[in-house]
């Protein structure tokens, strides 16, 4: 009933963010052409570093490039509802208008992580999957459905890292009014994530993996993609990703205690 | 006998507010160590609300009556108290409850700003379970009390203050709550939509027995919607109880300007005891107590030959003003 009740909203949601971004038609162009440029500017930059080397931490250009791919997919989800979401959940804050989130009889963290929708993220999400399909033709990866599997779990498992990561920020909003460095800090380290992690020091490697988990969001599914990761690494992906939600969301409903509302 | 629908004892809340120095000193010091204090907003306040009651919040800016509101919807959970509300703890937010109740804010909207208010209205009602016959009726039958039609199809943006205002309040009905909190729901409004909404207000209460909490400056709104007001001053309740009985304690007399048929027979009146205000020539304004303004009237009925008379009030919002300033009233 539950489940139904929430399908039902979200296709709303859907309905109501396309209904409003169709409003502004050129807006949309606008955002196509940077996400297609954006690309190619990506993939031209990548090109550079390997232009002298054969190999960057082990890993080849075309092996490279799954990692651009699975990238330009989490940023396509990214642009898609994380940053329409998330970023507005601070001038929520900042205004008073969660106050209309928290008093309608459905979960606030469900409102406000999926009111909204840009679809020009879209065409990133579809640009990475083709790319990403390109790449397995040229690493010429054997696609099994155990492998195909193991692929969609870590990379479910990178979007909910990601989510939880941008969620727990934003929530501290609650307390310090304004973050939106603080996010922009997040997403400057997901660019970090189109190289592989094996092309940065050591010190830097446990960075990426323990404080800020670049590692887990793009370097193990890619990994998973040529075969090279290991199962521990996948379970671990799978366990960091479960805790960081989980955490997320208890952190979120935790700071609502301290909600205090706008001054009207 | 009406039972009470809201239940507040002793209820407080507190704030940790911080202050800054003014000038660049000012702004470093606040960046670096930033003085904190705990400001009581609200003071062991305690009072209830029946069933179908309309009850106005008058105090002055920084009183405390959004404070109030927002603690009764569960927005803001009190420092101490307690708050029941249609048998809930507000601050839970349990479904049930927030199916119950609304909360209407004039400076604040839900509506989605570049489509049409209808299309708020179908996911408000997605979000209460409503499915699109049901929510099609009630659309409808609201509309038709808010007197709106064509605007529910323009984009939010390209509507006016009174028209986004009516369709904020169909959004927040869409449910048929039975509690409803209204924030200065006039604000910036004119004068025929001020008017409007407060007879959909009258009209909606008459209909559905909700319980409507309001506050509001506009003295307007109070005197045409509640019987009761609840005064709050610096975050303590000064009084709570009919607003006529207010209005009469706080302004006792009356002014009475008479104009008689000649000027001996207002000479005549002049002497005859009363408080005369001012007199000229066959004019003459005095000032009689409420409580014998009938007996005093027959007196100068029978005993004067009089033209006209006029009995004037007091502007409401004079009095009023008086409430935001004052502690207590003993009535």
């Amino acid at each position: 009933m539950k489940t139904r009740k929430y399908l039902k909203v979200y296709r709303k949601f859907l309905h109501t963010s396309l209904a409003s971004e169709l409003e502004y038609k050129t807006n949309i162009l606008i955002d196509l052409i940077t996400a297609i440029l954006s690309l190619i500017g990506s993939i031209f930059l990548l090109s550079i570093f390997f232009q002298n080397n054969n190999s960057i931490g082990g890993w080849e250009f075309e092996q490279a490039l799954i990692i651009q791919s699975i990238y330009t997919i989490l940023n396509g989800i990214t642009n898609t509802w994380f940053n329409p979401n998330l970023t507005e959940i601070v001038k929520h804050i900042r205004e008073g208008t969660l106050d209309f989130v928290l008093l309608k009889p459905i979960d606030s963290q469900f409102f406000i992580s999926l009111k909204k929708l840009t679809p020009s993220g879209i065409l990133e999400i579809m640009l990475g999957f083709f790319l990403l399909l390109y790449c397995i033709k040229i690493n010429q990866i054997n696609l099994t459905l155990s492998f195909l599997i193991l692929c969609l779990i870590t990379i479910i498992c990178s979007i909910c890292i990601l989510y939880s990561l941008w969620f727990f920020i934003s929530t501290t909003t609650i307390w310090f009014v304004k973050t939106w460095n603080a996010t922009e800090v997040l997403r400057s380290f997901l660019y970090i994530g189109r190289f592989p992690l094996n092309s940065f020091s050591f010190t830097l490697r446990i960075f990426f993996s323990v404080f800020v988990p670049i590692a887990f969001i793009t370097t193990i599914p890619s990994e998973v993609f040529l075969g090279l990761s290991e199962i521990w690494k996948i379970l671990l992906e799978v366990i960091v990703a479960m805790v960081f939600l989980f955490t997320s969301r208890r952190f979120w409903l935790f700071a609502l205690r301290f909600y205090s509302s706008a001054s009207s | 006998m009406d039972k009470n629908i809201i239940d507040v004892k002793n209820l407080s809340k507190s704030f940790n507010i911080s202050s800054k120095e003014p000038g660049i000193k000012g702004t470093i010091k606040h960046f670096f160590k930033r003085q904190t204090k705990s400001i009581k907003v609200i003071k062991d306040i305690s009072f209830e609300v029946k069933e179908g009651e309309i009850v106005g919040f008058l105090g002055a800016n920084g009183a405390g009556k959004t404070t109030i509101l927002k603690m009764l919807c569960g927005l803001i959970y009190p420092s101490q108290g307690s708050i029941s509300v249609s048998g809930y703890l507000p601050f839970r937010r349990k479904e049930n409850f927030l199916k119950n109740i609304t909360l209407i804010m004039g400076q604040k909207q839900q509506l989605i700003w570049d489509l049409p208010p209808i299309e708020s209205f179908y996911l408000n009602a997605s979000i209460y379970d409503l499915d699109n016959f049901e929510a099609k009726k009630r659309i409808k039958k609201l509309s038709d009390m808010l007197e709106i039609g064509e605007e529910l199809f323009i984009p939010v943006r390209k509507l006016s203050l009174g028209q986004r205002m009516k369709s904020e309040l169909l959004a927040a009905l869409i449910h048929e709550p039975n509690i409803l909190f209204l924030d200065e729901p006039t604000l910036g409004l004119d004068i025929n939509a001020q008017r409007n909404l407060r007879k959909f207000l009258q009209k909606y209460n008459k209909e559905t027995n909700a319980t409507i909490c309001l506050t509001s400056h506009y003295m307007k709104d109070i005197t045409s919607l509640c019987k009761r007001v609840i005064c709050v001053h610096n975050g303590s309740i000064s009084y709570d109880g009919k607003l006529d009985l207010l209005l009469k304690k706080l302004s006792p007399v009356k002014e009475i300007l008479i104009v008689c048929s000649s000027d001996e027979d207002a000479n005549q009146l002049e002497n005859s005891g009363f408080n005369v205000k001012n007199k000229t020539k066959n004019e003459i304004t005095i000032i009689i107590d409420n409580n014998s303004i009938t007996s005093s009237l027959k007196t100068i009925l029978n005993n004067f030959d009089i033209e006209d008379l006029y009995i004037n009030e007091p502007p409401i919002d004079e009095i009023i003003g008086k409430i935001l300033i004052k502690k207590d009233y003993d009535i």
